[in-house]
């Protein structure tokens, strides 16, 4: 007897949903991903997110000098990333594409350029495991 | 030789010109003599500067120290002197320093000492206001919104700065609602914001967080048009019968919404030192409402 030990993403797949579903979460479930952003003047690390489609992920990001955002206009989320505060957001995916995000807190000289971008690609077949008869 | 006419000098500087009307584009007019109007509202004109960025010092414009006397120049060499001009914000570039802030708004206000014009009016961009919520700004210029009146037309000063998160904020749209209502609804309204009030490019940060609740405020007047700065390049956009006008800026231009993954500066030319640097100034006809833009150009375009 073959043991296949494989994620289903099925579940995750959301029919009908218009866009990205995103919004702030107290605590993350088991399955959801968790994405650890730090921001600081006047960048984001890392500045790329790259998410898989239909899979629930949170992005938590936490401030390293002062006062920052953090909005990705195309999904219509944003969220304040204050020093000593986790700031949290749930996303589903469910749109392949680029969405870049800002720090839309000004922040100083070079604030301009504190901007990176979430990438959602389509959802990575994962290798079964066949265990041996 | 006679000094060239207004009409004239624009015409050798080869600025372009469009006309305005109750917000709405109609086409391009000649300039008429400054005229008095049935009801008193004389037709006028008033120059908008924006976006110095006073203390500048970097790549896109290592010449940025002598743009400001430039345009203050070409202001003074115009045939007549407008009736006030007006600075969308940005005045200064931003410093963590609070010292050396109020030293850049001090040069700043020296730099404008040799303006001949009467009245300048002056407001603040996130460069100047953001970091420390506009104090320095108010103890070196005064208040952060405020209105006037002239010659017909009501002007509005909106601050979209001083909260370092772009918003306007309740309290000053309840002032704004106030402000407004000894404003007759056909009544030629005009507001100076910073950033724009509508989402030109909101993951550039090209907008106003809560610039919609101000729109809301100012739809049931007729005549409305903004004038604002931030983006530093000329750019024209109507949400319904208001029209909004972005000026260049008189340090560096940024690229067109879009066409370019991010918003940094568009690269110095040293072949065309100052290129897409420039002011504008506005012949506002109150009676109609009208206004005619010139866009005049601070260096080598071509």
């Amino acid at each position: 007897m073959r043991l296949i030990l494989a994620l289903s993403l099925a579940a995750a797949l959301l029919a009908g949903a218009a866009a990205v579903r995103a919004g702030e979460v107290a605590a993350s479930s088991a399955a959801e991903r968790v994405v650890q952003v730090t921001a600081r003047r006047f960048s984001y690390n890392p500045d790329v997110i790259e998410l898989e489609l239909g899979v629930p992920a949170v992005i938590e990001l936490t401030s390293l000098d002062r006062a920052h955002g953090f909005a990705v206009a195309d999904l219509g989320l944003r969220i304040d990333v204050e020093p000593g505060k986790s700031a949290r957001v749930r996303v589903v995916p469910d749109k392949v594409g680029t969405f870049p995000f800002h720090c839309d807190v000004f922040c100083g000289s070079g604030h301009e350029e504190m901007a990176g971008r979430i990438v959602v690609v389509a959802a990575r077949q994962k290798p079964a495991l066949i265990a041996p008869q | 030789m006679a000094k060239a006419t207004r009409r004239e000098f624009l015409q050798i500087a080869g600025v372009g010109g469009v006309v305005f009307a109750s917000g709405l584009l109609k086409g391009c007019v000649g300039a008429g003599p400054t005229k008095t109007t049935a009801n008193g509202a004389d037709d006028f004109y008033f120059v908008q500067l924006s976006d110095t960025h006073w203390g500048y010092k970097g790549p896109a414009n290592p010449e940025a120290v002598v743009e400001l006397p430039r345009a203050v120049e070409m202001v003074n060499a115009l045939p007549s002197p407008p009736d006030f001009v007006v600075f969308t914000g940005d005045l200064t570039h931003t410093t963590d320093d609070d010292q050396e802030r109020r030293r850049r708004m001090t040069q700043f206000r020296e730099r404008l000492a040799p303006l001949r014009v009467r009245t300048v009016r002056l407001m603040a961009g996130e460069h100047d206001a953001s970091l420390d919520r506009g104090k320095a700004y108010e103890e070196m210029f005064g208040p952060l919104h405020y209105s006037f009146d002239h010659k017909g037309v009501h002007f509005v000063v909106i601050d979209n700065v001083s909260d370092p998160k772009g918003m306007v904020g309740d309290a000053q749209i309840d002032w704004l609602s106030n402000d407004l209502k000894a404003v007759a609804k056909d009544a030629p309204l005009v507001v100076f914001t910073h950033r724009p009030l509508f989402d030109l490019k909101a993951d550039w940060d090209w907008t106003t967080a809560d610039g919609s609740r101000v729109i809301d405020v100012l739809h049931p007047y007729q005549h409305v048009t903004v004038f604002y700065g931030h983006i530093h390049q000329e750019h024209h956009h109507n949400t319904d019968h208001i029209a909004h006008h972005a000026a260049r800026s008189l340090v560096f231009p940024l690229p067109v919404p879009g066409s370019q993954p991010n918003r940094t500066p568009i690269p110095w030319d040293p072949g065309h030192p100052g290129r897409g640097l420039g002011f504008r100034d506005i012949d506002t006809e109150p009676r109609e409402p009208k206004y005619r833009l010139r866009e005049v150009a601070l260096g080598q375009e071509a």
